[in-house]
């Protein structure tokens, strides 16, 4: 027996120290305590678990010898992982209430979702993307940018709640410790063009590939990627006209989120199987 | 006969004791708490004193020689205030050792005050504290006494939650423009109606931070008036439709019978107002803002009604706190107390 922790044992332990810290920050909240104790309990958790997720994420990139990008688990894996790479540095920089809460709750559900269905974890190649860095440049990038989405689907929930509190004042519990419309507005706004800024730079790094090699992407991945691309792009073009703001901005927001995710399916079945042993799944 | 123990106390009367007439004629001015401090320190038994004298209560805490000085203070209550000693029977308090701490305790915490939990106090009892003690006034006991009590109200005011949710409609107010708004000092303040409420509701936005304001009225003059006292700009009703565009925040508290800022006006208005949230407050009766506007995306509107209702939320929040506190504030007096008391018994 290996001395060292399996890849699958790390992401379980980065997925439960997640939902820890979704229960921490729940309980305080109930508490409604404002010390700085229990938040600094919190973030510990999501550091440790963001360390374990991504201790598990490199032994599969060892073994696989690339990104660990090849099934729909570790599609979901690397999206929850963004989504906490961001929450560091959004959660910083802008001290949004209650964003450790929701990230930690959505980061632990993905990656608890993806850990309890089997067939996610599909066995694939070694090598998935070919000998060439940029093919797996512009895979990393289109994933992380769905952690960016990910995460902006979250603050666009946090901006429907605050608005349903404030037009239907109800302002107790929970309610009260939202950041603010604007707060909310501005961060969703960046978070935005940061998602779109990344899929556009992937799907560039992405096309000169393609354009070399027309048959090495199928209809339906190249349709589906597109199309979340440019409907990413149509929004923050609606938006920065002012044609989508406010309550309709955070439910496209949220919806496309959903969609994206439901396209990972497609793009990643489109992708042909290879063999090579992971940590073994017990059936 | 057995020896009398010193003893600290608390003589005074609050508003829980005293109407405000009366509360007016105990009131102590500066003259007057010299004079009734002079009096004290003439007064036998009497070794330390600090006086508190706030709008709600007039106290004097204390550490005398025996209960028989006390009625001696009493007097020089009456004295200086020019009150007859008959007529603050059933108006003066007396707390007596750890009833005393416990008193201040509640006093320096907000829990005795009017409105309960409030903040206010705390400064007032830290400024009649460090008067008495630049006059030295207070000694090792008092001195202990009151660091206690701040510690107490500290410690109180962060473990509980006495302090959460503001009470008055107008701090209600500000704190749901911190909600939409965030800071508050980039925000267009406009206040239609130039009465009372209006400049009122003016101060507490600018005790926030907001530093744009502009007053609208029927009447530019009065308009005029109240900006000029707000330091804002005065604009007349029919530049309402301009300035709605890019107001942030409108109070409106005009005597209009009828709707000042109608759907149609407002709507107009968040046409042109790009993706900035538009916060309507109508503290009028009848009142000035379409209901009707409230469904408007991105427009919050509250009336008088539901300020009210969360500021009254906020209180049965606070007065469910109360208990909570005290449980506190007994075990640090019980605590306390256990260390005054051989203290005390060593100043005889």
């Amino acid at each position: 027996m290996s001395p060292l922790p399996t890849d699958r044992a790390l992401l379980w332990l980065g997925a439960l120290l997640y939902l820890a810290g979704f229960v921490t920050g729940l309980l305080t909240l109930v508490r409604r305590s404002t010390a700085a104790g229990p938040r600094a309990v919190l973030n510990s958790l999501l550091v440790a678990g963001w360390i374990a997720q991504m201790g598990g994420l490199y032994a599969r990139g060892l073994t696989s010898g690339g990104c660990p990008l090849g099934n729909t688990f570790e599609l979901v894996q690397f999206v929850a992982w963004s989504a906490m790479v961001l929450y560091f540095f959004v959660g910083t920089a802008f001290r949004v209430s209650l964003l450790g809460l929701f990230t930690a709750g959505y980061a632990g559900a993905l990656a608890l979702l993806s850990l309890l269905i089997p067939p996610w974890d599909v066995i694939h190649g070694q090598k998935i993307f070919g000998p060439n860095p940029w093919i797996e440049l512009h895979a990393a990038l289109a994933v992380f940018s769905y952690g960016v989405f990910g995460l902006l689907a979250l603050t666009s929930v946090m901006t429907l709640l605050q608005n349903w509190s404030l037009k239907h004042k109800r302002l107790t519990g929970l309610f009260w410790f939202l950041p603010s419309v604007v707060q909310l507005d501005q961060i969703n706004t960046r978070m935005l063009s940061l998602g779109v800024l990344l899929l556009t730079v992937s799907l560039g790094v992405g096309s000169v590939w393609w354009l070399r090699d027309t048959a090495s992407v199928n209809l339906p991945k190249l349709v589906v990627t597109v199309g979340v691309w440019a409907v990413y792009l149509v929004v923050r073009l609606l938006r920065w006209r002012a044609r989508l703001v406010s309550v309709r901005f955070a439910w496209v927001c949220l919806v496309m989120f959903l969609l994206a995710l439901l396209s990972l399916g497609p793009v990643n079945s489109s992708r042909p199987a290879h063999q090579v042993t992971l940590t073994p799944i017990e059936r | 006969m057995e020896p009398t123990q010193p003893l600290l106390f608390l003589l005074g009367a609050s508003h829980h004791t005293a109407p405000l007439a009366v509360r007016e004629k105990l009131s102590l001015d500066q003259v007057r708490a010299a004079d009734l401090a002079a009096r004290l320190q003439q007064t036998a038994g009497i070794s330390e004193f600090a006086l508190l004298s706030t709008c709600n209560r007039v106290e004097l805490y204390g550490v005398a020689g025996s209960p028989d000085s006390l009625a001696a203070l009493r007097i020089a209550l009456a004295e200086t205030t020019g009150c007859a000693p008959a007529d603050l029977d059933g108006v003066l308090q007396l707390r007596q050792n750890h009833e005393a701490i416990a008193h201040l305790f509640a006093v320096s915490a907000g829990l005795d005050s009017q409105i309960i939990g409030e903040t206010e106090i705390l400064g007032q009892v830290k400024a009649a504290y460090d008067g008495a003690l630049a006059r030295q006034w207070t000694g090792p006991v008092l001195n202990r006494v009151f660091q206690k009590a701040f510690q107490a109200a500290k410690h109180i005011r962060t473990h509980t939650r006495i302090g959460e949710g503001q009470i008055s409609v107008a701090s209600v107010a500000v704190d749901l423009a911190g909600k939409i708004y965030g800071d508050l000092a980039p925000v267009n303040v406009l206040v239609v109606g130039a009465g009372d409420i209006g400049l009122k509701t003016v101060q507490a936005f600018q005790s926030r931070g907001a530093r744009s304001i502009t007053v609208a009225s029927r009447t530019l003059s009065k308009a005029e008036e109240t900006a000029a006292a707000a330091g804002g700009w005065a604009a007349s009703l029919a530049e309402l439709p301009e300035i709605l565009a890019t107001a942030d925040i409108v109070a409106s508290s005009t005597s209009a019978p009828g709707f000042v800022l109608t759907h149609d006006l407002i709507s107009t208005a968040m046409k042109r107002r790009a993706a900035r949230p538009l916060f309507l407050i109508d503290l009028a009766l009848p009142r000035d803002i379409d209901p009707a506007a409230a469904a408007l995306s991105n427009v919050f509107l509250y009336n008088l009604d539901d300020l009210a209702k969360i500021a009254e939320g906020n209180l049965a929040q606070r007065e469910a706190e109360v208990a909570r506190c005290r449980a506190i504030i007994a075990e640090r007096t019980a605590t306390l107390w256990l260390q005054l008391a051989p203290r005390l018994s060593g100043t005889r």
